[in-house]
């Protein structure tokens, strides 16, 4: 896999010289479209779609954000009208708002460095461990990683039911005296998760770092196989720990990769939708995020589509920060 | 203790805990399928029950007949494939024609359009769904499986263009370039010569599509409101909205949504990630 994206750099670029050389040495065609307009005439459609669908939209939910669109504006019996900035000062004076994007950061901020530590240190074992052992817990790895969101959403619900939850369960099998220690409790049977906001997020970064270390480990491991083995025998042979090889062979090389599946994984942290819905983040509103209350504020009844764009924007805005990094990242790791 | 001796029990640790890390990754997908296999009377005990031990087919025969929402379980996977088996034609042709001009040519603008394909990619859906259900109602698709599909298109079209650019990419230039001196038209050295080469990347790309458009919730939540139009992660929903969950049938649910996921990934696992970590990973 790694050399699809070696061949990538040399074939995909062509202002290295042999590239350049072989552009000019290209026989020139009676019949057809002149060559300067065969990509624009291929991106046609995509563009069509990605503008169409994606960016205009987008210009659409930042007008929207400024605009009151009620039943009225949806129906199309009235034009939206022009409320300046009402929308955001009345997100930004509501609580629900700041509980959100405390909810949307504090939850990014613990799951994604536990995805990303589990995640690699799963990657690691991955390399270490014989063929066959490898493709047993990469293939076990798969079936954690297809689950959909939602059916995410209903393991976990279901692991954490109150009376037949497994995760009860368990607790319940504590010593007494360790769980009243720990907890200050020792009976479990009953205990609702899923009904404050709080451990709904317990439950929420359980599930979303269960379903987001196959990916990180992966990838981890397809970054392993592309360091040379004579460095780690080097090592080997100056007497350095399996501590300090990490720290000093594998993150440098693996930087890359970490900087990538770190944006990645705060960008899909950040707008957690599906198993938070299951989870009962849709009708809790001390449980929402920004994404979950973007949508709730504009499909409530009646609908607030202008303040519900009004949150999408922040969101948007703060992805977009993020993904400025993550851009910046790749246009700097080679020429696309 | 000698250097062998180490390394031996240096495996075994290795090996145990490649054992335990399995255990526990592999562990609520099996609480899912064990529990749609169990009977309701090992479902709804306070016992730890490890296997279905009256092993019974009774919650898939459920939710195929019965359903949710009035309808069989049928109806919402028939309309989930619908939507992505549709969402993955159309996003492959466009894809294909994207992704070899960007990879294939150096033209005007070809910068900024790459740096809107990564953008693209990060704005939530749950953003998008706010203006796309004002234009979604404006054309009168509201409600209708095409404008979920369009809406699907969208979303795993930056993705997709971006995926299949590497593949394309990487079949070398010189093979089109002998079909050009041999004659060939500029569309048959791409339906002979590219295509072929391409198209293991073309599944790979349309695969991950495909899971892309099976799992999306928000669009299908939002656009779609006829109960017999509900895609499964919506018809999922509805067995929580029932007095007294009956997990059985949820988890039978869940098994039979995940299916097809495992299949697909289990073909195109490696491709998958070069593609998203695409240039990331130093080869």
């Amino acid at each position: 896999m790694t050399d699809t994206s070696t061949l990538a750099r040399g074939g995909g670029r062509h202002s290295s010289s042999p590239g350049r050389g072989s552009n000019r040495r290209r026989p020139a065609r009676a019949k057809g479209l002149p060559n300067w307009a065969v990509p624009y005439v291929l991106l046609i459609p995509g563009l069509l779609v990605i503008i169409g669908l994606l960016v205009y939209p987008l210009i659409q939910m930042a007008i929207m954000s400024f605009q009151k669109v009620g039943v009225a504006q949806v129906a199309g019996k009235k034009p939206a009208t022009w409320v300046g900035v009402d929308n955001y000062t009345s997100i930004f004076e509501s609580e629900i708002f700041w509980t959100a994007l405390r909810n949307t950061v504090v939850f990014a901020a613990i799951a994604v460095p536990l995805t990303l530590i589990l995640g690699t240190a799963v990657g690691v074992l991955l390399q270490k461990l014989g063929r066959k052992m490898s493709l047993v817990l990469i293939v076990g790895l798969m079936f954690a990683w297809a689950v959909p969101p939602v059916a995410q959403g209903a393991i976990w619900r279901w692991l954490a039911d109150g009376e037949r939850g497994i995760i009860n369960w368990a607790l319940n099998l504590l010593p007494d005296w360790l769980s009243n220690l720990l907890f200050g409790r020792s009976d479990w049977t009953g205990e609702p998760w899923l009904n404050d906001a709080w451990s709904i997020y317990m439950i929420l970064i359980l599930c979303v770092v269960w379903a987001g270390i196959p990916f990180v480990a992966v990838s981890v491991l397809a970054g392993l196989k592309g360091i040379p083995s004579e460095l780690y025998e080097a090592a080997r042979v100056d007497g350095s720990g399996a501590w300090r090889t990490f720290w000093k062979i594998t993150f440098p090389l693996l930087k890359p990769v970490f900087a990538v599946l770190t944006v990645l994984s705060i960008i899909w942290d950040f707008k957690v939708f599906g198993q938070l819905v299951v989870l009962g983040g849709q009708t809790n509103r001390e449980a929402f995020n920004l994404s979950m209350y973007a949508v709730a504020e504009a499909f409530k009844a009646p609908p607030k589509m202008g303040s519900g764009a009004a949150i999408a924007v922040v969101l948007t805005i703060l992805l977009l920060i993020v993904t400025a990094a993550y851009i910046r990242q790749l246009f700097k790791q080679e020429e696309l | 203790m000698t250097p062998y001796a180490r390394r031996l029990i240096g495996k075994i640790g290795m090996n145990a805990l490649a054992v335990i890390v399995l255990l526990v990754m592999i562990f609520p997908v099996y609480w899912m399928v064990s529990t749609a296999f169990k009977s309701n009377e090992q479902i709804f005990t306070t016992e730890f029950i490890p296997f279905p031990t009256d092993f019974t087919f009774e919650h898939f025969t459920n939710v195929l007949t019965k359903g949710v929402a009035e309808h069989s379980i049928w109806l919402y996977l028939g309309n989930s494939a619908i939507v992505a088996l549709v969402t993955v034609l159309i996003g492959a042709v466009f894809a294909l024609l994207s992704a070899t001009a960007i990879a294939r040519f150096r033209f005007k603008g070809r910068t900024s359009f790459l740096a809107t394909l990564l953008i693209m990619q990060m704005i939530p859906a749950e953003a998008l769904v706010i203006p796309l259900f004002m234009n979604v109602k404006r054309l009168g698709l509201y409600d209708q499986l095409a404008g979920l599909i369009v809406t699907q298109i969208a979303l795993t079209l930056p993705f997709g263009i971006w995926m299949l650019r590497t593949f394309v990419a990487a079949v070398p230039k010189s093979l089109e370039e002998a079909a050009w001196i041999d004659g060939a038209s500029r569309f048959t050295t791409f339906w002979k010569v590219l295509f072929p080469l391409v198209a293991p990347g073309l599944v790979a790309t349309s695969i991950f599509s495909f899971i892309t458009a099976w799992n999306e919730l928000v669009m299908a939540l939002y656009l779609i409101n006829d109960p017999t139009k509900y895609t499964m992660p919506v018809a999922l929903q509805f067995f929580f909205g029932q007095r007294g969950t009956d997990w059985g049938a949820i988890m039978a649910t869940s098994t039979l949504m995940t299916l097809p996921v495992v299949i697909f990934f289990l073909l195109v696992q490696r491709r998958m990630v070069s593609g998203l970590v695409a240039g990331a990973v130093k080869g």
